[in-house]
């Protein structure tokens, strides 16, 4: 074994105990911050120990019991050393003497204190990037250079949000808050809008990336599940599981063998992970039984389903899509769900239906620097026949496109518009 | 990376209820933490039927299927990081079996799936 191997090893096996020792640790001192520093600071005595010693037979009771004696520390330097502090001190003192009964941990559950977790590292306090990599850090054990590399970021960057999230729980006293049931719905929104920002980091990873960019995907699934398996009765925690499964369904088809990305409608249905899609339509039908039909992630989920059961593009049912979009314009006033709605009536009604709706969004100032709209009126122009409205609004969302591969194709519209436009 | 867990015991000895208990509470943990994806306890292979090819023959082995309580042995559908942690994980799986029904002996195989 080389000493990667034994790094990955022990990293792996740290991975895996890490939750509950956070767990425990943020029980047992009430104060979840302090927690995770206690969980690092255990994982680096492991890097730095289990080399020579291997890894012990029972790594979380070794854990575990570093982690202690470092709290032991702590508690003793602080200088304002309350009552309380005292007498948990001495409690743990007695406990040194036996190893840890760390079996005993087995018998709890996990799951108020992994909610707990969850709702402390999305504080609605902390900004969305800062929410990110407590989540990833405390729920998914991801070291900061992992974090780091999975957002393209300095290393100094997401140590630094960690360590500022960490003191602003502290200082607003809620290192350790007990998660109240009818908090629950409110407070899950700003753990969803997390839970979905890691995942698109992830989907929006470009093929030839570091690994942990699409690697956050799976993190975020893993989250998702974890939240619908602790908080079972919430319709929008099953309707983002379903809306990230159906999404991540299609990664195989998405990009060509040079990692050019392909277009929904071009892809290769056969490589869609149909495993994958099942496990995100029996979420949907969570969500829907529990009358959460309508919510912003579910019926997101909902339209990409449509795609997922069309066996080819051709078959996909656009009325039901622009159905559904109407139904997310009137919970989420977004220029953007506009267009798309325009795109799926321009389908099932046909161009000149799809042109209103695209023409009444010309003025959006979201929209101005948005290329999306010029190629979607230009397609429409095409289709009616207009062809040089159509020639003109291409070479308008030409000079917006993002990337190169997307300018090329807005120029070729262009010209097959202009060639179209030319009396014969 | 997705993961396959094939536990196949040694000796067709029932699992104590200490035991069964225990993977229990491991499986529901996980299930929790949102890596285990599918679970099953299987039959034994004794009760279970074989079709196989040799020699370009196709033949059918087949168990008698009588009613039987104990279950043997199982499988598990993990979704997880990497091979270490896999390794990692039916370490912890089979120190429980330890823990819990010493003397019992068997193997847990770790097999990734195929593919991306």
């Amino acid at each position: 074994m080389t000493a990667a191997d034994i790094h990955r090893t022990i990293l792996a096996v740290w991975r895996i105990e890490q939750p509950r020792l956070i767990t425990s640790l943020s029980r047992m001192l009430r104060d979840v911050p302090l927690a995770e520093d206690l969980t690092q600071e255990a994982l680096l005595a492991a890097v730095e120990h289990w080399p020579a010693t291997g890894v012990p037979e029972k790594p979380g009771a070794w854990l575990m019991a570093t982690a202690k004696r470092r709290a032991l520390d702590q508690l003793r330097r602080r200088r304002m050393l309350e009552r309380k502090h005292e007498i948990m001190a001495r409690d743990m003192e007695q406990d040194q003497q036996a190893m840890p009964d760390w079996d005993a941990a087995l018998d709890d559950d996990i799951g108020d204190e992994l909610l707990r977790l969850i709702f402390t590292a999305c504080h609605p306090l902390l900004s969305r990037e800062a929410r990110a990599a407590l989540a990833l850090r405390m729920i998914c054990g991801l070291t900061t250079e992992e974090i780091a590399r999975a957002f393209l970021l300095p290393d100094a960057t997401i140590a630094q949000r960690i360590v500022r999230a960490k003191r602003t729980l502290s200082e607003s006293g809620l290192a350790y808050e007990t998660p109240r049931r009818g908090e629950l719905s409110e407070r899950l929104s700003s753990v969803l809008e997390v839970v979905y920002l890691i995942f698109n980091e992830g989907y929006t990873a470009a093929r030839g990336e570091h690994w942990l960019r699409p690697q956050l995907c799976h993190e975020a699934l893993r989250i998702g599940r974890v939240l619908t398996s602790i908080a079972p009765h919430e319709p929008e925690a099953h309707g983002l599981l379903a809306l990230m499964e159906l999404n991540a369904s299609r990664t195989a088809a998405r990009t060509d063998a040079s990692g050019e990305p392909i277009l929904m409608l071009e892809q290769d249905r056969a490589l869609w992970d149909q495993r994958q899609i099942r496990r995100g339509l029996q979420a949907l039908g969570r969500a829907r039984e529990l009358e959460g039909a309508g919510g912003f992630y579910a019926l997101q989920a909902a339209i990409i389903a449509c795609h997922a059961r069309a066996s080819t593009a051709a078959e996909t049912d656009w009325q039901h899509i622009s159905g559904l979009y109407a139904e997310l314009a009137a919970l989420v006033r977004s220029p953007i769900i506009e267009l798309n709605r325009a795109v799926a009536v321009g389908m099932a009604e046909g161009p000149e239906a799809a042109l209103v709706i695209v023409d009444g969004l010309a003025h959006e100032p979201a929209l101005k620097t948005y290329h999306l709209l010029g190629s979607v009126r230009g397609d429409l122009l095409h289709r009616l026949g207009r062809h040089a409205e159509a020639r003109a609004a291409f070479e308008a969302a030409a000079a917006l496109a993002g990337n190169r591969r997307e300018q090329d194709l807005l120029r070729r519209r262009a010209a097959a518009a202009a060639d179209a436009a030319v009396p014969s | 990376m997705r993961f396959m867990y094939i536990v196949t015991p040694a000796h067709p000895v029932p699992p104590t209820t200490e035991l069964m208990e225990a993977v229990h509470k491991l499986a529901d943990r996980e299930i929790k933490a949102g890596h285990m994806l599918d679970s099953g306890a299987l039959m034994p292979r004794t009760l279970g039927a074989q079709v196989r090819i040799t020699d370009g023959r196709l033949s059918v082995i087949d168990g008698p299927f009588v009613e039987a309580k104990e279950v043997i042995g199982g499988y598990a559908i993990f979704e997880l990081r990497d091979k270490e942690e896999a390794v990692a994980k039916a370490v912890e799986f089979m120190q429980v079996h330890r823990d819990h029904m010493p003397g019992w002996e068997g193997t847990c195989e770790v097999r990734a799936f195929a593919g991306p």
